[in-house]
């Protein structure tokens, strides 16, 4: 292991360590705690200037309360769930089959296809973005959230497919090549012999789609334009405009758009790790 | 929360009266549906918008209304897409070049006929900012004069006056300057803060004309007169008059500055009224002044923004968005939402009443009687969208760096003359 | 009848052939829909004027290669690269950053789990939320940075106002998730680490830095390449931080070619597709260089296996 485990090093190093975790752990996350403690403030504190004081009295029930009773924060929460779920789902099925057929199978334009996947995984959103709003307005889906989601399943598939692909390339190949010889069809090997290998790179694929999807902000901004439609991270914005300079507001909004993703990733560690690293870091 | 639910009783209340006072209006009886977008997305205009959807549908009780309601900030940039892919019945906009890119897309229905009306007589005065290549494309629903919104009560203790003139303003400026005070407040990070201080600098300094004609893209950004104005601007900036790191702040969060007394004043639109009073100022602590004098014998010109509904193009059910747009200019209706407890604005219609508050009041009788030189949209309605940006970018690195001034001259006349020519 | 087992049977026969075509076909058809053939269309559209706006009197209309004629002159773009070019460079401190907080936790302590989770954090936010709280952190009136700069003696310093601070400021606020990722991606690389090697660097009298250089670091490679590759993608793919945090400003001096695009072509006051679209084709196009190199080291490594 490196570095030198601490139980090996001396005592006084130990206890610095020890001492070290949490003072770290704080600067760290400073600007985070900083936004939970405005969140439980009365607005009265920002006005008498008290920014960065102990709360004056403890409001956080009244603020968390409010961002849910004064604004549409719930209908964007609800939004966010109606196009992050779909995508996943959506995404999970599309790249379990492009994995499949880009894991199992060597044919000519194999690599060529898998490359493609890749390389359109890596450009930058803006190359997309006028050419896809037209597609949008088009179909009829802008400002609905089955615009949003179609775009969002077709561009994560590129980098599911990479995850999945990678996934299936390690597993034992003997498994298929038995089930073929046995005379199984191709589909049924794909569903019964490796989509229950691929637990664990479905698990991860979602929970990290799930990640990225509610995170998104550029396409909610560019596809849809309303509490209708729009997802919390641009929910947060105009509730930004709507409270304007009352912090403990936007803070207490801040969280309640930020708790879903967190929750995931702490129920999901591991497979959320494991997604992340692209399955490449073992 | 409380001030919400009032509105609503009001609204409600006078729901009764409209809705009788027009049942013998245009007769025709509508059906179907008419589909409203509208930007009305803060707290008050909000109810004032559902109030009007809420009056117009009992008096058609045929006719589905659907209202939908787009943050105000993202209604600027999503409205060129509603318009050509699922354009509504209705839809809110602002006046002047503000529309014009939708008007020479052919995006926005003309509605001269409408104008061409005897009820539309009364909304003379915003004729010419509802009109492109000789037609109208859209209604007015209200209006609210810019100016000085000052602390009366540090005026007070400072011995200070309303300052008619540039001197005094400036004497005005240094007493507060001396005590500890900046003069204004402003945050100019979304940048059309800037735009206002431009435009009554340049009013004031080269008169209505001037602007009216370099707004439109007519008159070099090199030419002695705009530099005078920013000579002008300078001698404020130089004074240290504005407060610090304003490029920072949006213009609520320049706000607890004047809340706090830390600057005296802010160049605003009436619209911030129910900020300083929501801030805990009292109507003694407040006062208005319209902008001095700056150049003698230039008449005086103000901004004054108007907001307005359209008809797109492509909407569905034409007949009852005319029908509606008529509603709004109404003289009734437009008193009403204009008041103090609804919008709090300034109605267009001159058969409307004018709400007894202080601010309305000044500004009315500013508007209609002390504005002989013209009256403005405001920077980013005159200009064209791409001028606008440009320019008040200027403004505001003008505002941080006074000495860029030739180098952001320069790059305001490069695109003056890419858009216009020459 | 006949038919139909004809059709069987040449399935039959050609299955090992047909079916990761059939499995392709969904996904290869979105990602062709919505991602590969919009690039071309960018490209396209980069060498028209068009508004943007639908109606029959708007027709794009073709000015040649004079957007990106324009764009030589424009200054706003220069900033906008010159600010890339940043991002990119600062960005990939991230990389020693997330190592190095990876080696300090890379202990068996008690509660370390809890520790690396809560260190890994700032990832999972949304960057908008990021960006809030780094806008408050700088805030010039009340911020925590003027506080601490304040008890050194320092500051105040307008972190998002100062032209030439406010992009430091803005690549700053992004290491902090960036950081994060790295971490993750190494804390799980030191895991394989080959404890045998380690062992025979000790016999060899390696320690400290001479250890982690010629020991760790080369089997942290694969580590290492994906951070790489993930932290330039979100250089040249920042956009939220800037749009909540400055929206540019102070005067355009924090865009970049991302955000200068946007405004170009969707903002409130950006009209100009074609503009639009030749700034995003540069973009691409130095994309391109970057993504060029990871294709290319993927194929070493597929032809490698």
């Amino acid at each position: 292991m490196f570095p030198t485990p601490i139980e090996k090093t001396s005592r006084s190093w130990q206890l610095t360590y020890q001492g070290l975790l949490p003072l770290a752990l704080i600067t760290w996350l400073l600007p985070l705690i900083a936004v939970a403690i405005f969140s439980v403030k009365p607005s009265g504190d920002f006005t008498m200037g008290n920014y960065w004081g102990a709360p004056s009295s403890f409001e956080g029930i009244v603020n968390y309360t409010r961002v849910f009773t004064d604004s549409d924060m719930p209908r964007y929460l609800f939004n966010s769930v109606f196009i992050t779920v779909p995508t996943v789902l959506g995404c999970v099925a599309l790249s379990a089959m492009t994995g499949f057929a880009l894991g199992i199978y060597r044919f000519r334009s194999n690599l060529f296809v898998f490359f493609l996947f890749v390389a359109g995984n890596f450009v930058p959103f803006q190359i997309l973005m006028i050419p896809v709003r037209d597609l949008t307005l088009d179909l009829g889906l802008y400002d609905t959230k089955t615009g949003l989601v179609l775009f969002h399943i077709a561009f994560q598939t590129g980098f599911c497919t990479l995850f999945m692909r990678n996934f299936i390339r390690a597993l034992p190949m003997e498994l298929i090549e038995a089930a073929r010889v046995e005379g199984v069809r191709e589909w049924r090997i794909f569903w019964f012999v490796v989509l229950p290998l691929m637990k664990p790179a479905l698990a991860a694929m979602a929970v990290l789609v799930f990640t990225f999807i509610w995170n998104d902000y550029f396409w909610a901004v560019v596809l849809t334009q309303g509490p209708e439609s729009q997802p919390v991270t641009a929910g947060i914005t105009s509730f930004n405009a709507q409270y304007g300079v009352a912090y403990n507001m936007l803070s207490a909004g801040s969280i309640i758009a930020a708790l879903p993703p967190v929750m995931m990733f702490f129920l999901m560690q591991k497979h959320f790790i494991a997604g992340l690293t692209l399955g490449a870091v073992k | 929360m409380t001030t919400f639910k009032t509105t609503l009783a009001a609204l409600a209340a006078s729901t009764m009266i409209a809705g009788t006072a027009f049942a013998g209006g245009h007769g025709a009886k509508l059906s179907g549906d008419l589909v409203i977008f509208s930007d009305m997305s803060n707290p008050a205009p909000r109810a004032v918008m559902e109030g009007m959807v809420e009056r117009f549908g009992e008096m058609h009780p045929d006719l589905n209304i659907e209202l939908t309601v787009i943050d105000r900030e993202a209604y600027k940039t999503q409205i060129r897409n509603f318009l050509s892919a699922n354009p509504p019945d209705v839809a809110n906009w602002y006046a002047a070049n503000r529309m014009r890119p939708f008007v020479s897309a052919g995006l926005f229905e003309d509605v001269s006929d409408l104008w061409a009306e005897d009820e539309f007589a009364n909304l003379a005065s915003t004729k010419g900012a509802m009109t492109i290549d000789g037609a109208q494309w859209g209604v007015p629903y209200t209006y609210y004069q810019w100016g000085v919104y000052y602390r009366e009560d540090i005026y007070n203790d400072l011995g200070l006056e309303e300052p008619t003139t540039w001197d005094e303003e400036k004497a005005n400026c240094q007493t507060l300057l001396d005590n500890g005070i900046k003069c204004y407040t402003i945050g100019t990070k979304f940048l059309w803060t800037a735009g206002g201080w431009f435009d009554y600098l340049n009013m004031r300094t080269n008169g209505y004309d001037f602007h009216a004609a370099l707004t439109a893209g007519e008159e070099s950004w090199l030419s002695s007169p705009v530099r005078e104005t920013f000579e002008n601007w300078r001698e404020l900036i130089d004074m240290g008059a504005f407060i610090d790191d304003h490029q920072t702040y949006s213009w609520q969060e320049a706000l607890p500055f004047m809340l706090r007394g830390e600057a005296a004043a802010y160049l605003m639109g009436n619209f911030s009224v129910a900020q300083f009073r929501d801030g805990g100022l009292t109507d003694d602590q407040l006062d208005f002044y319209q902008f001095p004098t700056i150049t003698p014998g230039i008449a005086k010109a103000e901004d004054a923004p108007t907001d307005t509904f359209h008809i797109p193009s492509g909407a569905q059910n034409k007949e009852a968005a005319r029908e509606f747009l008529r509603f709004v200019v109404s003289a009734e209706n437009q008193t009403l939402i204009n008041n103090g407890d609804n919008l709090g604005q300034l109605p267009v219609n001159a058969a409307s009443s004018v709400d007894n508050d202080e601010f309305l009041q000044q500004g009315f009788e500013m508007l209609s009687s002390n504005s002989p030189g013209g009256v403005a949209q405001f920077f980013d309605r005159d200009a064209s969208a791409e001028m606008a940006s440009v320019a008040m970018q200027g403004f505001q690195e003008f505002m941080v760096f006074p000495d860029n001034l030739d180098d952001i001259l320069q790059r305001l006349e490069a695109t003056r003359i890419r858009l216009n020519g020459n | 009848m006949d038919r139909t087992i004809a059709r069987k049977s040449w399935y039959r026969r050609n299955e090992i052939a047909v079916t990761p075509w059939l499995f392709l076909a969904p996904g290869v058809l979105f990602f062709l829909v919505y991602v590969i053939s919009p690039i071309f269309q960018s490209f396209h559209l980069s060498l028209f004027e068009w508004n943007g706006l639908g109606g029959e009197n708007n027709a794009a209309k073709f000015v040649g290669l004079r957007n990106y004629e324009e764009l030589m002159t424009d200054s706003a773009f220069e900033v906008s690269l010159i600010n890339n070019v940043k991002w990119l460079v600062l960005y990939l401190l991230a990389i020693p950053a997330g190592l190095f907080i990876a080696l300090f936790l890379n202990q068996t302590v008690t509660g370390i789990r809890l520790y690396k989770s809560l260190f890994f954090f700032p990832f999972v936010i949304s960057q908008i939320v990021v960006g809030l709280v780094f806008t408050w952190f700088y805030d010039p009136r009340f911020g925590l940075l003027n506080e601490i700069l304040g008890w050194v003696g320092l500051g105040p310093v307008n972190m998002l106002g100062d032209p030439d601070l406010v992009t430091y400021g803005i690549i700053f606020a992004g290491l902090w998730p960036q950081t994060a990722y790295c971490m993750i991606l190494y804390l799980t690389g030191l895991n394989a680490v080959d404890p045998e090697q380690i062992e025979a660097g000790r016999l060899d009298g390696a320690k400290g830095w001479r250890m982690l250089w010629h020991v760790i670091l080369p089997q942290l490679k694969p580590a290492t390449f994906i951070a790489f590759v993930v932290t330039i993608i979100g250089a040249l793919r920042s956009f939220d931080l800037i749009s909540i945090m400055t929206n540019g400003g102070p005067f355009g001096q924090s865009r970049v070619l991302s955000f200068y695009m946007f405004e170009k072509a969707l903002s409130e006051y950006g009209f100009r597709m074609g503009y639009g679209a030749a700034i995003a084709v540069v973009l691409f196009l130095i994309m391109l260089i970057f993504i060029s190199y990871f294709l290319w080291s993927m194929y070493r490594e597929e032809r490698g296996h």
